[in-house]
């Protein structure tokens, strides 16, 4: 007999539906995988099941979590319900902590609120349970601060707020979307053991396959507020009789049809790059301690060419984007491209700083809010000086680069709000494009699109490669989509290149420890579905 | 949703009210508020005078009528003096943010921040001498510092944006960035910290003509009107209590504006909205 069942739970906030009958189920000792792209209303479910909603809801149908109808009960009833039966674990483990409590404090709060134990006895708890995430007496103690602690051991933190009552079922909405690779492996491998250890029942939510191929017995697919599959993950994924999963499926092992490039032309030579920072001394009389971020890194980028960078948060990825771009002065190294230094900001010619363009990674942030799209991808114009085309010349230009990214003239009239996330990165791409560049840095430039989305942007970039022979830096932490899109890569450790190459070669035959723990530790969908399910 | 509130209504109505009695006066006023008719003094209200009169028997509708533009006059110029000066200093230490001059700025504005503002404003007029322009140049240099703080701790964020980024790749240089992408993204706050810095340049005014400081006879002055009622208090008592009404009216109509503003231009209300 099922943990929860959720039947026909329908959800509007305002106006707007947001859930439209959905009905899940989800066994003791069993993971559920909730996927869906942004908006399929993943997140909603899981807050839906405690009642967590926002104002102006109005929720229908129902929610019998053992027995008991949770959807009956008032809020009272419920607060004993939220955290002691079941515990949550949000994606964000930089603002789900308080930061000016420690984390014994907080983890015994838990148990504290729900009046099972005496401060004493819950300190108790709160170190056994942090003991159970891996975060042990010696290294953590219970008098530890949030800021003290990495991404992922914040994040076992927060497992640890949830588990502390030992619940039946425990909801993790994205836990591992904002950490790196190998710290994704390890939180994952922690919730599998306590699923398997306890018994607990686990509501996975997530965007990545890959992720549900790994470690759920049973996943529902969600699309704009509908489940239109659901079942066990082998049937679910081998069969995918309903085609938005094919197409979710296809997407996200999506490999861009594009030609290696080979050109003898050096475009971009970067040597012996330093940059350190100065870190706060903890008292005035104190020696400056610095931060080293780049310690000698050397790379290439040949004209035309497509080069990958890999590395985890904190090795220096963007540092060095920031220092070719000229954004940033290096303290010793070299930068060129087509020969031409690149220096700090102010020192670096705008005729130099025309070969080269960015996208970023957020592309909500990205964009001035107030300004026309056509203000917006017109803005390195700037870069042209007098130069600079006006008026009928300005507007053509701008109407060549939207039709290149596969957006219409007219757009440019529009104001950035009323695009979507995968059009205002394509009109990202058009703002990088108008100066024509020859060097266009990535940075994270898909890692927050869909997988449907990101499907379109990679072939984009690809056919744009081809037709103006423009080249990437291609900078990310997913190395699914580095190995797809680019000829060589540069893995990245503490501000080290520690091993480069072609992207085959050193995806296929890893040299370096480090580039094989990162290779190991990214889940992959075929690999996981065939160590699980055989064939 | 909560976009266009009571508060925003009820504060521009009286907002508008007091700058059209202002405007009117200027060319009308319902009697000479120079002619003095000691016959008709400390008249309680009538129908030929609404609110009574004084005791030089002038009219105290006309009076204030008038004097709400001197009010008005001086915050708006005291707000306006903050804003041109404050905001380009604000905007300059955040664009220079952690390097020795967005020290100075800030540490600058600490050392005027640091003196009592009133105390100040008294030191000016007592010092150049009572009047309106000293008044405005007093109010003014009190706002300084409040808006280059505020256009200084809304810019900083903005600088960490992803398009400031992007526009310093276009080789844009901080001054440009500021004008361009700083400036219209803090705006509303700076229109919501304006509005409150005009009900309190009106307070400010109306406590320096108090205290004989402010705008000088036979220019009237909400302030000195409440200040020569005093001795009068308790022969006529609606010549102090309308005078009084009329400026905790005023700051109050201002008040609930600037929260209605925030509430109408907050981005995350506005966010939801979209």
């Amino acid at each position: 007999m099922s943990l929860l069942r959720v039947k026909d739970l329908s959800l509007s906030i305002g106006p707007t539906p947001i859930l439209d009958r959905v009905s899940l189920e989800a066994g003791r000792g069993e993971i559920l995988g909730i996927v869906g792209e942004s908006g399929s209303g993943k997140s909603l479910t899981a807050l839906s099941i405690l009642n967590l909603l926002p104002r102006h809801s109005r929720l229908s149908g129902s929610v019998i979590f053992d027995d008991i109808k949770l959807t009956r009960l008032s809020d009272r009833a419920l607060n004993d319900v939220r955290g002691d039966d079941i515990g949550m674990i949000f994606q964000e483990p930089m603002t789900a902590l308080n930061p000016v409590k420690t984390i014994g404090a907080q983890v015994a709060e838990t148990v504290l609120v729900h009046g099972k134990a005496g401060r004493g006895e819950a300190m108790a708890i709160a170190r056994q349970t942090l003991d159970r995430v891996g975060l042990g007496a010696e290294e953590f103690p219970l008098s530890r601060y949030p800021h003290e602690l990495s991404g992922g051991q914040r994040q076992r933190v927060g497992i640890a707020m949830a588990i502390a009552l030992r619940p039946r079922l425990l909801i993790a909405d994205e836990p591992t979307t904002a950490l790196d690779v190998t710290n994704q492996a390890q939180v994952l491998d922690l919730l599998k053991d306590l699923v398997r250890e306890d018994g607990m029942g686990l509501i996975l939510i997530t965007h990545d396959l890959a992720v549900v191929a790994e470690m759920a017995d049973t996943v529902a697919v969600l699309k704009a507020g509908r489940v239109v599959e659901s079942g066990p993950v082998r049937d679910v994924f081998r069969q995918m009789r309903d085609p938005y999963t094919r197409k979710l499926f296809s997407a996200s092992a999506h490999v861009p049809a594009r030609k290696a490039q080979q050109s003898a032309r050096t475009l971009l030579e970067v040597e012996g790059l330093v940059r350190t920072y100065p870190k706060p001394k903890p008292a005035p009389w104190a020696p400056r301690a610095f931060k080293v971020a780049l310690d000698g890194v050397s790379l290439s980028v040949a004209q035309g060419e497509s080069v990958g960078l890999v590395g985890e948060s904190g090795s220096g990825k963007s540092t060095l984007a920031r220092a070719v771009l000229g954004l940033e002065t290096a303290q010793a190294g070299e930068i060129a491209i087509n020969g031409a230094p690149v220096r700090g900001p102010g020192d670096t010619a705008f005729a130099t700083r025309r070969a080269m363009q960015m996208v970023f990674q957020d592309p909500y942030g990205s964009f001035n809010p107030r300004h026309t799209v056509e203000r917006l991808v017109a803005e390195p114009l700037h870069l042209l000086g007098t130069e600079a085309p006006s008026g009928a010349e300005r507007r053509r230009r701008i109407d060549t680069v939207l039709t290149q990214v596969g957006l219409l003239p007219a757009d440019a009239n529009k104001f950035i709000h009323e695009f979507s996330g995968g059009q205002r990165q394509r009109i990202a791409i058009a703002r990088a494009l108008i100066v024509e560049p020859s060097l266009i840095v990535l940075d994270e430039a898909v890692s927050a699109l869909d997988v449907s989305i990101r499907a379109q942007i990679l072939d984009l970039l690809a056919a744009i490669s081809e037709r103006i022979g423009v080249a990437y830096l291609f900078i990310s932490h997913d190395l699914h989509v580095v190995r797809a899109v680019t000829d060589r890569v540069y893995v990245l450790k503490d501000g080290k290149v520690v091993e480069s190459g072609a992207t085959s070669e050193v995806f296929e035959r890893p040299r370096h420890d480090y580039t094989r723990a990162l290779i190991a530790a990214a889940p992959r969908l075929d690999a996981a579905l065939k160590t699980r399910f055989g064939e | 949703m909560r976009s266009v509130g009571l508060n925003l209504v009820i504060g521009a109505g009286i907002t508008a009210f007091f700058v059209v009695l202002a405007t009117v006066s200027m060319v009308w006023t319902p009697y000479d508020i120079t002619v003095l008719s000691v016959a008709d003094r400390l008249q309680p209200p009538s129908g030929a005078h609404w609110l009574g009169t004084d005791h030089f028997g002038r009219d105290i509708v006309s009076m204030l009528m008038v004097g709400a533009q001197t009010s008005i006059a001086v915050a708006l110029i005291a707000v306006g003096v903050g804003v041109l000066v404050g905001v380009p200093l604000g905007l300059f230490a955040a664009a220079t943010h952690g390097s020795l001059l967005d020290e100075i700025v800030m540490r600058g504005n600490d050392v005027v921040f640091a003196f009592p503002a009133l105390v100040i404003a008294i030191l000016i007029t007592a010092i150049f001498g009572p009047g309106a322009v000293n008044a405005i140049i007093a109010i003014g240099i009190f706002n300084i510092p409040v808006f280059a703080r505020i256009a200084r701790g809304s810019a900083l964020p903005v600088w960490t944006r992803e398009f400031i980024m992007a526009a310093r790749l276009s080789g844009k240089g901080a001054a440009h960035i500021s004008l361009e992408h700083v400036l219209p993204n803090i705006a509303n706050t700076l229109i919501v910290q304006a509005t409150i810095q005009f009900s309190l340049g009106i307070l400010a005014e109306a406590g320096l003509a108090y205290v004989g400081l402010g705008a000088q006879p036979p220019i009237p002055s909400w302030g000195r009107m409440l200040a020569e009622a005093q001795t009068m208090i308790a022969l006529a008592p609606h010549v102090a209590i309308v005078p009084g009404l009329t400026i905790v009216l005023m700051v109050l109509g201002l008040n609930l504006f600037g929260d209605g503003l925030r509430d109408l231009l907050d981005p995350r209300l506005r966010e939801r909205s979209r």
